[in-house]
């Protein structure tokens, strides 16, 4: 297959192609910038849902059973879960997928594995373009799964329309992520386990961080045994309110428990933001983020690959060694020859 | 001589004598270690058994804390059970096996099923295909079960079974093959391994989840200590986790905190500890390393003892007693220079008989290769007659005791598995550790040292990685007739067209019923064999009401 | 930019009911410290699940292990699917135990290397580097 063909297949959802299309992208294999132009116009159509916490919180059985729901709905999903890769070895054992097996018969669900591959925000330097190459190929919501640590949340909500942050009781560290200031990001919370002691802890301290931050509705009375109740009901006050006010929803992701909620939840933010106006400026942001890590990428290797700033890097460097000039002139030296 | 004195002759030996020698001749290696990592030295004195208290540590046969042995005679009053696990094909093929094997001297049965059986599922459910018989018997039904023992009088042999998440059911099938040939329950003696713990860890061969197994297991410790007061309802198995990777002590600290998680759940329950605790019994696994495995099989034994009274507040001294099975190992068998597996396997032997095993399978020296040949099976259990009649080492009690080394060893592996115990029961006990993939990740980085020992030539198996020849390999080797597998669906067939289908369609429903209340499931299940319902039908049943466990965690 | 990105994608699968998976998992390790990455799909992996699995993560390799016996049925199951569904590309590996005389059956069926028992995981490692096609 040439790579027309590839990406006429891939629009046309065929799995083989979508997935080679898909390594086209990752790798950045020859001729990737023409195939990117030419799905560019499909993207846009899919709603990206980020799914991020800390290792153990069961974000993988989430994301499997979100698959189901939607699935169960007669929508399509597209998954992309990212494990770390190690940076001594450059390998990765990519197993996110153990725990999805059970849709890979099913043509509605395609699930891709990756690795950061050296890449430190939690999410692969990639990960952007294969949400776009699924976005293009139809599926209706493309859900990423994150590494779960270091700066995932903040890249993912760069990414995602919404953001789910799943927290479980019992990890000892929950009270940290929140401390972090990660709870802006966070359009939909997860309180996943909530048979282990300490999920009202959990969930008061979320509710605690969001009234803070004067995001939490605060009407709903107890989230223990409104998680339904509190998706629906918290959507309308949104739409109503002109705002989104995150709801904190409790799972048992093993046993599907609470999913169903989360699913709405994440449907009503969408609502939420179309009828706000606000996707737009949510792909406006990923839009930018995008362009300028690329431009900064392309500039980064203008740098590396051209032997003339090669070696003025290498005579600037030598410059701030010895303390002839500090490194931020030397930058701005460099930048002046790469610019003209 | 006094310790003071005795310490500084060490000490004068240590940077004297032997210093010398040492800055000479350099030892084969700068650090010598067993697999768990515990440095062995040079040499051994009463100084490293000073904190070993003779009455209170090891005591004697029979009397706690068990460090000699739970027999006051041991293989003075008679041998070990000579059990070779076995079974393959058909439940006539393996019906003829164990009549050979009885034949030949073995005194206890040891039934291998295949893995459709282990999971519950019929031979012509689709995930059976290619799998009926292979590693073991395909049972289907109780009439299967009854081919199985045709002719071997259950009132007369032991009979142990490689059961676990299905294990009410096999055991209920040969409760009612034991009605039939008119023995009843009260007089049958055997095992069902029933561990579904390292299942989870281990083994893979689960079904429900972790919460309604345990119910299971705990629903047969009931209804046996009522009923079947002399089987052996769980052998909690420390022999997978050792296959899959484990070292020594892991193997007796995994194996222990899975014990610890059965007492619970059966205290739990509403069963008294003393009731049940008397029937549990282990299965650990025999290496190479001959002195580690035999401090191992001690080691376990005290703090098994030492669990069961001060943790559990156990009264019976058979609840405090841990009997064990034996198997030697399988991970070690090399399929180059096959008969040198003969040799390990007598090691490994001779270790299990001086660590005091109450039974013992030996492998085949084939078993790398395939699964084992009659003569193969022959020779496995001419290695123990060997070792029992002829080389004298069954004639005395815990004829180790004593070594300054082995005492030493023992103490520090269980010192090293008690440790490890405290650490599973902060995570929240085996089940919460196993949850969190704490303990498959302790096995699999063992695992994985080991082999890149091997890769490195750090660590050298003979015939593997050094002493190579060119050789062909064996030929002879079983297989497994294909064809099996269509014979079993041919029978279900039938069976399904015989039996009487209301009796089994109420007995299902009322298990299903069971299942969903609180009821103990043991005599539901036996109606169910009774009316020979097919074991995929039962587990069907519960599997609809249960649900099945899926791996939560990537390691 | 010429294939910059290039990672050598393997998926590591226990097919049929065999739940012995030490020799899956040390086998994994070994190839993600080798640089490449390594999808393991667990226990329990009917052919079909496999396949599926193998052309969405467009992998390069697919390493089976098997320690039951039921190699000669779900092997050639495997190799057979990848053919049907265009993924001939992809090269198939299968380890355990596995009687010599059943090897060259496999390798007709298309069972690139057949690593049995004692296998180093370099020389698993080198067969993959020296012989992906594509």
């Amino acid at each position: 297959m040439d790579w027309q063909e590839i990406v006429s297949r891939a629009l046309s959802r065929e799995v083989r192609a979508v997935s080679r299309l898909i390594s086209i992208v990752e790798d950045r294999r020859a001729g990737f910038e023409d195939v990117y132009a030419a799905i560019y116009p499909r993207t846009g159509r899919a709603h990206v849902i980020g799914i991020t916490g800390p290792p153990g919180s069961g974000k993988s059985t989430l994301v499997d059973k979100i698959a189901a729901e939607y699935r169960s709905r007669g929508k399509t999903v597209g998954i992309v879960a990212v494990d770390p890769t190690s940076p001594f070895t450059g390998g990765a054992l990519l197993g996110d997928r153990l725990r999805m097996q059970r849709h890979s018969l099913d043509n509605g669900v395609f699930i891709r594995s990756m690795g950061t591959r050296g890449h430190l925000g939690g999410l692969s330097r990639a990960t952007s373009g294969v949400v776009d190459v699924l976005d293009a190929a139809g599926y209706d919501y493309v859900v990423i799964e994150t590494v779960g640590v270091g700066q995932s949340e903040v890249e993912i909500a760069s990414l995602a329309d919404t953001v789910a942050l799943v927290q479980v009781p019992g990890l000892g560290d929950d009270i940290q992520v929140i401390k972090a200031g990660v709870m802006e990001i966070g359009d939909v919370f997860v309180v996943n386990k909530k048979d282990r002691p300490g999920v009202e802890r959990v969930v008061a301290e979320i509710r605690m961080s969001l009234d803070l931050a004067g995001k939490y509705s605060g009407h709903h009375g107890p989230a223990t045994a409104m998680a339904a109740a509190t998706a629906t009901a918290t959507a309308t006050a949104a739409i109503a309110a002109n705002a989104w006010h995150p709801p904190i929803l409790q799972t048992m992701a093993e046993s599907g428990e609470g999913v169903a909620e989360v699913c709405e939840a994440c449907d009503a933010h969408m609502r939420c933001l179309v009828t706000d106006n606000a996707l737009v400026e949510r792909r406006f942001r990923r839009a930018r983020s995008e362009t300028m890590k690329i431009a900064s990428d392309l500039i980064w290797r203008g740098l590396a690959d051209d032997a003339r700033t090669l070696g003025a890097a290498e005579g600037l460097a030598w410059k701030v060694a010895r303390r002839e000039i500090d490194p931020y002139a030397a930058g701005r030296d460099l930048r002046e020859l790469v610019v003209s | 001589m006094n310790q003071g004195d005795l310490k500084g002759e060490y000490g004068r030996w240590k940077s004297g004598t032997y210093g010398k020698a040492c800055a000479r001749f350099p030892e084969r290696r700068e650090r010598f270690e067993g697999s768990s990592g515990i440095e062995v030295k040079p040499l051994y004195t009463p100084l490293d058994v000073e904190r070993i208290d003779y009455l209170d540590d090891l005591g004697f046969p029979g009397e706690y804390p068990y460090t000699r042995g739970v027999q006051p005679t041991m293989y003075r009053g008679r041998f070990w059970t000579m059990r070779q696990y076995a079974g393959f094909a058909t439940a006539e093929e393996s019906n003829r096996r164990y009549k050979y094997l009885l034949e030949q001297g073995q005194t206890g049965l040891s039934v291998a099923f295949d893995l459709p059986t282990q999971i519950g599922y019929d031979s012509d459910h689709e995930l059976s295909a290619g799998e009926v018989g292979k590693v073991g018997v395909a049972i289907d039904s109780l009439a299967d079960m009854e081919t199985l023992f045709d002719g071997i009088p259950l009132n007369k042999v032991s009979t142990s079974m490689t059961i676990n998440a299905p294990a009410s059911m096999l055991l209920a099938m040969y409760i009612a093959v034991a009605e039939k040939q008119g023995v009843p329950a009260d007089k049958l003696n055997g095992t069902i391994q029933n561990d579904i713990l390292k299942e989870y860890a281990a083994r893979g061969t689960y079904i429900y989840p972790p919460k309604q197994s345990m119910r299971l297991i705990t629903n047969i410790f009931e209804y046996c200590s009522k009923n079947v007061p002399r089987w052996n309802t769980i052998s909690i198995s420390g022999y997978h986790i050792r296959e899959a990777g484990a070292t020594a002590v892991q193997e007796v600290a995994f194996t222990l905190a899975d014990g610890i998680a059965y007492v619970k759940a059966a205290i739990d329950a509403g069963l008294d500890v003393d009731d049940f605790g008397p029937r549990l019994s282990f299965f650990f696994n025999a290496h190479n390393d001959l002195f580690e495995e035999v401090a191992k099989f001690r080691a376990a034994r005290r703090l098994w003892a030492r669990i069961m009274r001060d943790r559990f507040g156990a009264k019976d001294r058979k609840s405090m007693q841990l009997r064990f099975h034996t198997q030697t190992a399988g991970c070690t068998l090399t399929a180059q220079q096959p008969d040198n597996n003969i040799v390990r396997v007598t090691l490994q032997a001779l270790a299990a008989v001086l660590g005091s095993t109450q039974s013992l399978h030996t492998n085949s020296r084939d078993e790398a290769l395939a699964l084992p040949s009659q003569d193969s099976v022959r020779i496995a259990l001419r290695t123990q007659q060997i070792i029992a009649y002829e080389s004298g080492v069954a004639d005395t009690v815990d004829p180790l005791a004593g070594s300054y080394y082995i005492e030493a060893l023992t103490d520090e592996i269980e010192q090293k598995a008690a440790d490890y115990i405290q650490r599973i029961d902060e995570i929240g006990g085996a089940p919460a550790a196993i949850e969190r993939g704490f303990i498959q990740a302790e096995i699999e980085e063992s695992a994985y040292r080991y082999q890149m020992e091997i890769e490195s030539g750090q660590r050298k198996i003979v015939g593997l990685n050094d002493f190579q020849i060119e050789e062909e390999r064996p030929s002879g080797l079983l297989k497994v007739d294909p064809a099996v597998g269509d014979l079993q669906c041919r029978k279900l067939e039938e069976l399904r067209a015989k039996r009487d289908g209301a009796t089994v369609e109420a007995s299902l429903a009322a298990l299903k019923r069971a299942a969903e209340g609180s009821d103990n499931l043991m005599p539901h299940i036996l109606d169910a064999v009774r009316a020979y319902a097919t074991l995929g039908e039962m587990c069907g049943v519960l599997r609809d009401v249960f649900g099945e466990y899926k791996p939560t965690v990537a390691y | 930019m010429m294939d910059e990105g290039r990672k050598i994608r393997v998926l590591v699968a226990k097919p049929g009911l065999d739940g012995h998976d030490r020799g899956a998992k040390v086998v994994a390790r070994a190839l993600r410290d080798a640089g490449m990455e390594v999808i393991y799909t667990g226990l329990r992996q009917t052919p079909e699940q496999i396949v599926a699995a193998a052309i969405q993560e467009d992998v390069d390799v697919v390493a089976m292990s098997i320690l039951s016996g039921a190699h000669n049925y779900l092997f050639p199951r495997v190799t057979q699917l990848l053919r049907e569904r265009g993924a001939d590309d992809v090269l198939v590996v299968g380890g355990g135990i596995i009687p010599d005389e059943d090897i060259p059956g496999l390798q007709e069926c298309g069972i690139a290397a057949v690593f049995t028992p004692g296998t180093s995981t370099g020389d698993t490692v080198k067969f993959i580097r020296e012989n992906i096609k594509r």
